[in-house]
């Protein structure tokens, strides 16, 4: 079997970090995912990050994708890809990961193991929902940005998240028309600078609306919308049809916690996150001592936040195997501030308080 | 319909490979998702529901929901949105569950 120090569960934004981090320790690290290639959803961020320089701001989320896989080849982190883990239990005083690879089941013996598993999108039950045409956001996002094919020519975006806000202005940048952006919210969710780069494009943004059915026998043909008054219920009469082919689904993530409910790890339930959290300390270290969560799977924010948790994990996992102690307090802190700098403002104020909450939960939690 | 001229991201490999849909020549790039090359060619239906034979399309494009499943080269159930593209590859509507070559 084969054995390794750390193992990391992901090869997004936190996990290439954790392993970037744990590596640079010194320490033994395997990233294994499911994925064809690694990168989570980098390489489908066409869009130049926001924060400030230590952010990466202004460079482009596939370039950024680019950088931190050339850095875990020159550090030498084993990649093992086409690998999806459905298992993880406790073994011989570390922990075991089994994993399917070329239709084979296999297991890796790890000391300690970080949970990068990112998020899924939610769905939104509607009639016509499952017509061929509806998909999520993040699924068009992919095909236009990725493989560079438009999944429609006429589209209507529900959600106006950064999640849809982006997507609909790379939809238009991949020559598709975006119909219309629906939200059932009186105020768009999403930043203002995204909201307006869709405006000046032409495409109408319907605030305190939502989808009521989409339409078509083997496909959408069009969306019927309507309006919602201030208890998000129908407005009888303010209803509309919209022509489109294609409804992206821009409604939210949910972390994939699996694996983390599988290996026993204490949850809390904080919606504004995403849902069920696991619970983790500022090391990001779960209520399971050497299982560590980071990125999405520990609450739905951005790739730039992922990527912090994933460093500070990476570095903690290395310090609890007795590596670089002097050097790890100081990673920590500077982690923490540019973390911390991250979940300012009207938009992550609110991310740093649940943050805050999910913090505090481990302090009650049972070890 | 591919993505031609695109304002940020540098111009694409063109179509280096064939596939058949339901019989029918698809056009398609090495690595790319089986889902991928169906899209770029108008394809919306991927596979019936058992019961009702109601029509679904790519979904989740992440191989979690399964409503993308096709039958691949005799094979039923193969996630069409994380399966690359092979030259030559069968894909076939998926008319409910699917059977098994040799069940």
């Amino acid at each position: 079997m084969k054995k390794t120090q750390i193992l990391i569960v992901g090869a997004g934004p936190a996990g290439l970090c954790a392993a970037i981090e744990a590596a640079r320790a010194g320490a033994k690290a395997f990233i294994i995912d499911e994925n064809s290639k690694p990168g989570g959803q980098l390489f489908k961020q066409i869009h130049k990050f926001f924060g400030s320089y230590e952010h990466r701001a202004g460079v482009r989320g596939y370039a950024i994708g680019t950088d931190l896989l050339r850095e875990t080849e020159e550090l030498g982190v084993e990649v093992i890809l086409n690998a999806p883990v459905y298992g993880l239990f406790r073994h011989d005083g570390g922990m075991m990961v089994s994993y399917m690879k070329d239709g084979r089941e296999k297991a890796i013996l790890a000391e300690k193991i970080i949970l990068a598993t990112g998020a899924a999108e939610n769905a939104l039950a509607f009639p016509g929902g499952t017509l061929p045409g509806v998909m999520g956001a993040g699924c068009a996002q992919t095909m236009i940005n990725v493989n560079r094919v438009l999944p429609g020519g006429k589209i209507i975006m529900i959600g106006s998240g950064n999640v849809g806000l982006i997507v609909a202005y790379q939809l238009l940048q991949a020559g598709a028309e975006v119909s219309a952006l629906i939200e059932a919210a009186p105020f768009i969710g999403g930043y203002g600078v995204h909201a307006s780069k869709i405006r000046r494009a032409g495409t109408p943004i319907f605030v305190s609306h939502t989808i009521e059915r989409a339409l078509g026998k083997t496909r959408v043909d069009a969306v019927e919308i309507v309006r919602l008054d201030e208890s998000f219920q129908p407005v009888p009469g303010a209803r509309r049809v919209i022509e489109a082919d294609t409804v992206c689904l821009a409604v939210g993530l949910s972390p994939l916690t699996e694996l983390a409910w599988m290996a026993g790890c204490d949850f809390t339930w904080i919606p504004q996150l995403g849902g069920h959290i696991p619970i983790h300390n500022e090391n990001m270290e779960t209520t399971i001592p050497g299982l560590y969560a980071a990125g999405d799977i520990t609450g739905s924010e951005e790739a730039s936040t992922a990527m912090e948790e994933g460093r500070l994990a990476g570095i903690a996992a290395a310090e609890a195997l007795g590596l670089t102690a002097e050097r790890a307090k100081d990673i920590k802190l500077e982690v923490w501030a540019r973390m911390n700098a991250l979940r300012t403002g009207p938009f992550g104020q609110k991310r740093f308080e649940a943050k805050a909450q999910l913090l505090e939960s481990a302090k009650g939690a049972a070890r | 319909m591919r993505v031609v001229k695109h304002p940020i991201l540098p111009d694409d490999a063109a179509p280096d490979c064939i596939i058949y849909h339901d019989g029918q020549p698809v056009p398609a790039k090495s690595g790319e998702p089986i889902a991928a090359a169906l899209l770029a060619a108008g394809v919306r239906v991927f596979r019936e529901t058992a019961k009702k034979r109601n029509p679904r399309g790519i979904y989740c494009g992440i191989g979690r929901c399964t409503d993308c499943v096709m039958v691949v080269d005799g094979e039923p159930n193969v996630r069409t949105c994380v399966t690359p593209v092979r030259q030559g590859m069968e894909v076939r509507t998926q008319k409910g569950l699917g059977e098994w070559k040799n069940s």
